[in-house]
């Protein structure tokens, strides 16, 4: 169980004001996206969830548990796997859990084997292709005592082949564990295929201009991505950008 | 011919240092054939190479001294290095207080210093653990001090969105992190012990290194400070031999990182 509820959340940074009393729920088992131009205050909005800045205003609740400025409160990918490069798969896998709670290596290695990575948990991570560094980190995330997960435009780094196996991958692993997870992302395809609901950040200051329910059942897969109701939200999606700014 | 060729250059690379030693001893010993040079002046090698062989028994007992005091200012002086570095990583005000003065202290020649010390502790051993730390301990706070900020600042990131404690971001990532650093430091720390041991012999033992060197120079006996200059060099080399080895052990895993 775990819900976070967002409430009028404004920062500024030198007088500049970068989120402007942004407001939103993500619900239990709920995969939303955030999708915003670059420089819309996306990192600083995850910043600000983790603890590691606090608001000017506004309060974020994890099943109405207060964690405004509260480090370690959500599980974090960020947009590098910042994988420890001296540390094996396994280990690093189990470096959430390591931080706050207890390791469990048995569960560890069933999820690299359920996320395609067996037989390398004694590899080190530069013997990895980025692809599979990144589903490491989300590995990580998953197993980490957090059931909340942020993941910050995990795939931006990888090629266009690879990043579409990644987010067929996310799926398939994401409903079989159903944490809720808050996805930042500057890719409308990549919103839509993904998430349940989809919040449209204005450019700076940075409020909600727009939210979206999406209609598509699940397990989904890439057939979506041809279907005429995909383009059009996608387009749609895209004028809404545009207007925005 | 092909195979013939790299074979020679694998051999070349490998061993030019070992060969460039050999040509410079073949010069020496020629020229001082040649030119007869005095055996007080400067031995030949096969001088020094016979002086070696047959006064073993005479100083065996300088070099075993000179080899645990030096092994025990090394671990001394890198442990004073570390809790040294490690608590001016941690405190940031003590460390922009203390570390410009740990660089002027540099300043100051250990042979200067060395009379000194020898003033306030004696002829004991503590003065010339206190010498040889002093030697070895700067190279290891500098390194391992650069070890720590290199840290990756986004893995530092993550640790502390991950909820890490100041003590978990320390001795999960800072410290692992800074071990290859750290490691560059010991190589040169280790070379240094072995001559700040025979300085500090110098200055007044009863044995080791230094004192044979003493010994020898005040008797013209030439061929012996070159057969105590061939063992401080042996002795730097199998120190950092063995750091080297040591590295390898405990970073394995670690050498492609930076790629």
């Amino acid at each position: 169980m775990s819900e976070l509820v967002a409430k009028n959340i404004s920062k500024s940074f030198n007088d500049k004001k970068i989120l402007d009393h942004l407001s939103f729920t993500v619900k239990d088992g709920e995969f939303v996206s955030i999708l915003g131009p670059s420089g819309s205050g996306k990192s600083t909005l995850f910043h600000l969830i983790g603890g590691m800045l606090q608001p000017d205003d506004g309060t974020f609740l994890l099943d109405q548990e207060e964690i405004t400025g509260k480090r370690g409160a959500i599980s974090y990918t960020p947009q590098s796997p910042s994988l420890l490069p001296w540390r094996t798969i396994l280990k690093n896998v189990v470096l959430g859990s390591e931080i706050s709670g207890q390791v469990d290596y048995s569960k560890a290695r069933n999820m690299l084997k359920k996320a395609g990575l067996e037989g390398y948990e004694h590899a080190y991570p530069y013997q990895l292709s980025g692809g599979m560094r990144q589903r490491v980190a989300f590995v990580r995330a998953l197993l980490s005592p957090q059931d909340f997960i942020c993941l910050d435009e995990p795939f931006s780094a990888l090629d266009e082949f690879t990043r579409l196996e990644m987010q067929q991958w996310l799926l398939s692993i994401w409903e079989e564990n159903k944490k809720s997870i808050l996805f930042v992302t500057h890719n409308i395809e990549e919103a839509l295929y993904l998430s349940d609901r989809i919040l449209v950040l204005s450019k700076k200051p940075a409020t909600i201009v727009e939210e979206y329910t999406l209609p598509f059942d699940r397990p989904r897969d890439q057939n979506l991505f041809l279907t005429d109701e995909f383009l059009k939200w996608k387009r749609m999606i895209y004028q809404v950008l545009q207007g925005s700014f | 011919m092909q195979n013939r060729l790299s074979f020679m250059k694998k051999i070349l690379r490998g061993y030019s240092p070992v060969i460039v030693i050999i040509v410079i001893l073949l010069i020496w010993q020629w020229s001082s054939l040649f030119f007869s040079i005095p055996k007080w002046l400067l031995p030949a090698p096969t001088d020094i190479f016979n002086e070696a062989i047959k006064g073993w028994d005479s100083y065996t007992h300088h070099l075993v001294s000179t080899t645990y005091l030096s092994i025990g200012g090394l671990v001394i002086g890198v442990s004073v290095g570390l809790i040294v570095a490690i608590i001016l990583h941690l405190l940031p005000l003590v460390r922009q207080a203390i570390y410009p003065l740990l660089i002027l202290s540099q300043n100051i020649p250990i042979i200067v210093l060395a009379p000194l010390l020898v003033i306030w502790f004696g002829f004991g051993v503590l003065p010339k653990i206190i010498i040889i730390t002093l030697v070895c301990f700067f190279p290891i706070v500098v390194a391992t001090l650069d070890g720590f900020r290199q840290t990756s600042p986004e893995l530092v990131h993550y640790m502390r969105m991950a909820g890490a404690t100041k003590g978990q971001l320390f001795v999960k990532l800072e410290f692992p992190h800074a071990l290859s650093a750290i490691f560059s430091g010991l190589k040169i720390s280790a070379t240094y012990s072995v001559m700040g041991a025979v300085i500090s012999e110098w200055l007044g033992a009863n044995k080791g290194i230094g004192v044979y060197m003493t010994l020898a120079q005040s008797s013209f006996r030439t061929d012996r400070v070159f057969v105590a200059i061939g063992f401080i060099m042996i002795l730097c080399l199998l120190f950092f031999t063995v750091i080297m080895l040591l590295e390898k052990v405990l970073l394995k895993g670690r050498r492609h990182t930076n790629e």
